[in-house]
């Protein structure tokens, strides 16, 4: 090949090009069939009985109040897991304390619950067989089986995401600047809000995106909690389910193309974050960057 | 080399960190724990070992096993092409690697459903051939492999990126071959990254719930997994079977938990060398 003479480096290790361009095409094809196909799928499915009955089952008094449940329950609990994982980058990245890698732990578990787990545990925390159910009950407050319990579990599900992100960055940007703008006479707030957040806005962001995807796509926890009561307590995923079983593919592709539309936006997003250095902190948690 | 910390807010950030953590992490799965301990040990064994729990046991670890396998192969070779090779359209594939992560899971159970499906584009062409993948153990193994996917790409991935090439210059001034270079020198230093995304993506695979009720068949003793079996359980109101199942699946999330932050610490004393 007349280009090889342009080549600076020599070949590296899988840089034959037969194996090169086999290992392309079937990752390509894999890639295709594995995880762009089902994302085609949805938007074939729902437009195949044409555009009409989308608009109907998209504009559905149903599916409409799905939408607002789920956009309700990603008001409430993104912010609120914002705060926690603000507060848990603090304390676990400016101070030193026993038990920090504990602590750690515990934040990261979860991810590895299972969403059906975390629905279950709380039946027996505000269930009416569990700790407080009986004292709910008679003071008549709803928390399971109504909106309240749909806002917790999904409280539960995501609450690593957006500590996850901030306490590696934070990390590896260590205490010094905080140090010098407290030391200047900056009071806590002030040194947060001009020092460290600018810092870390990117990777901020970043995890509450991700934060907001997963509130809005979550099902399993939410499906134990909510009681599945048509036009109360369904989100999206629960109404989509409840159209799938109600034999009505198309309607349930319809309103899962709602959820199918964030996702792909939730990836651009995402991408474009990436760009700014947000999501990358893993790397930069090196012992060299950080002497500077 | 410890200074005495100067920064405000211990008290105020960390006291919201452990109120939070402990209202909304640890007294669920504390309660939990407590609901299946108060089942007495004789019961609490009977539920948790009554052949169709044990069915479900291992229909769930071995669709597990065999989506976290293919992964593992998938998930190397993704990360390997996106980060070692310049092609058109590689900033896509990386790109959506995440939407496995990305789409909700009610989402792709249904999308996989209709793919996989007799009817559909896939289900067609396999059934051609005699293999039948929805309402099968071979369907719950592929929403599996698709929630699971991005856990090894993202962890093998920036440790690939990492990777000295002088450590494989050095290799190959010595005469070894690709094949040679990249099981003794590349896959050592990948093997801590690949292991604790393969915990990781097997953890993701057991809890697994929204993708696959919808392309498993959920019949008890061949296609229903365990998360499911819970949720069978508290829909006929048996709290305490429920409770007693979901007490294994946590375990199990606990151990897996376990071995990857273990891996993980593992895996950063390689990448900080750097």
């Amino acid at each position: 090949m007349s280009n090889l003479s342009i080549r600076r480096k020599p070949p590296r290790v899988g840089d034959a090009p037969l194996f090169r361009r086999s290992l392309i095409g079937i990752v390509l094809v894999l890639v295709a069939f594995v995880i762009v196909a089902p994302l085609v799928i949805i938007g074939v499915e729902a437009f195949s009985k044409g555009w009409q009955l989308y608009r109907d089952t998209v504009i559905h008094p149903d599916t409409l109040h799905a939408v607002m449940l789920t956009v309700l329950a990603a008001l409430i609990a993104v912010p609120i897991n914002t705060i926690f994982g603000i507060a848990a980058a603090w304390a676990i990245t400016k101070f030193d304390f026993w038990g920090k890698r504990f602590l750690l732990v515990v934040i990261e578990i979860p991810f590895s619950v299972s969403p059906i787990v975390a629905g279950v545990a709380y039946l027996f925390v505000y269930g009416l067989q569990g700790l407080f159910g009986p004292w709910l009950d008679a003071h008549d407050i709803k928390i399971l089986f109504a909106v309240p319990g749909i806002i917790i579990a999904s409280m539960f599900v995501t609450a690593p995401f957006v500590a996850r992100e901030l306490i590696p960055l934070m990390q590896a940007q260590g205490r010094d600047l905080e140090e010098a703008s407290t030391s200047l006479g900056a009071s806590g707030w002030r040194t947060f809000f001009s020092v460290t957040l600018p810092n870390v806005k990117w990777a901020l962001l970043y995890g509450v995106i991700l934060c907001n995807a997963r509130v809005m796509g979550e099902f399993g926890a939410v499906s134990v909690v909510s009681g599945n009561i048509r036009g109360q307590t369904n989100t999206l995923p629960l109404h989509i389910e409840l159209l799938y079983h109600d034999y009505n593919a198309t309607g349930a592709f319809a309103a899962a193309s709602i959820l199918a539309l964030i996702a792909v936006f939730t990836i651009i997003a995402k991408v474009a974050l990436e760009r700014q250095g947000a999501g990358r902190v893993r790397k930069q948690a090196n012992p060299a960057e950080k002497t500077s | 080399m410890r200074r005495r910390n100067v920064l405000p807010g211990l008290p105020l950030s960390l006291g919201v960190t452990l109120f939070y953590v402990g209202l909304i992490v640890v007294l669920p799965l504390a309660a939990l724990a407590f609901k299946a301990a108060s089942l007495g040990f004789e019961d609490y064994w009977r539920i948790v070992s009554s052949s169709r729990s044990m069915a479900s046991y291992r229909v769930t670890v071995l669709s597990a096993l065999g989506a976290t396998a293919f992964n593992l192969f998938f998930g190397l070779a993704l990360a390997w092409v996106v980060t070692r090779y310049r092609f058109p359209g590689r900033r896509i594939v990386d790109a959506v690697v995440d939407l496995p992560f990305a789409l909700p899971t009610a989402v792709a159970g249904i999308a996989l459903t209709a793919l996989f499906a007799n009817s559909g584009w896939f289900g067609s062409v396999l059934e051609g051939f005699g293999i039948k993948v929805a309402y099968t153990p071979i369907g719950i193994m592929i929403a599996m492999c698709f929630t699971s996917l991005p856990f090894i790409v993202r962890t093998v991935q920036p440790v690939l990126e990492d990777l000295d090439p002088a450590l494989e210059e050095a290799a190959q001034s010595l005469g070894g071959s690709d094949w040679t270079i990249f099981a003794k020198v590349i896959l050592p230093l990948l093997a801590p990254a690949l292991l604790a995304g393969v915990s990781l993506s097997f953890a993701r695979c057991l809890g697994e719930f929204g993708a696959i009720i919808f392309i498993a068949g959920n019949q008890p003793m061949s296609t229903e997994i365990t998360a499911l079996l819970i949720f069978i359980r508290l829909e006929e109101y048996d709290y305490q079977a429920a409770a007693a199942i979901a007490s294994v699946l946590l375990l199990a999330a606990f151990f897996m938990l376990a071995v990857t932050n273990w891996l993980q610490a593992r895996a950063l004393r390689y990448t900080v060398k750097g």
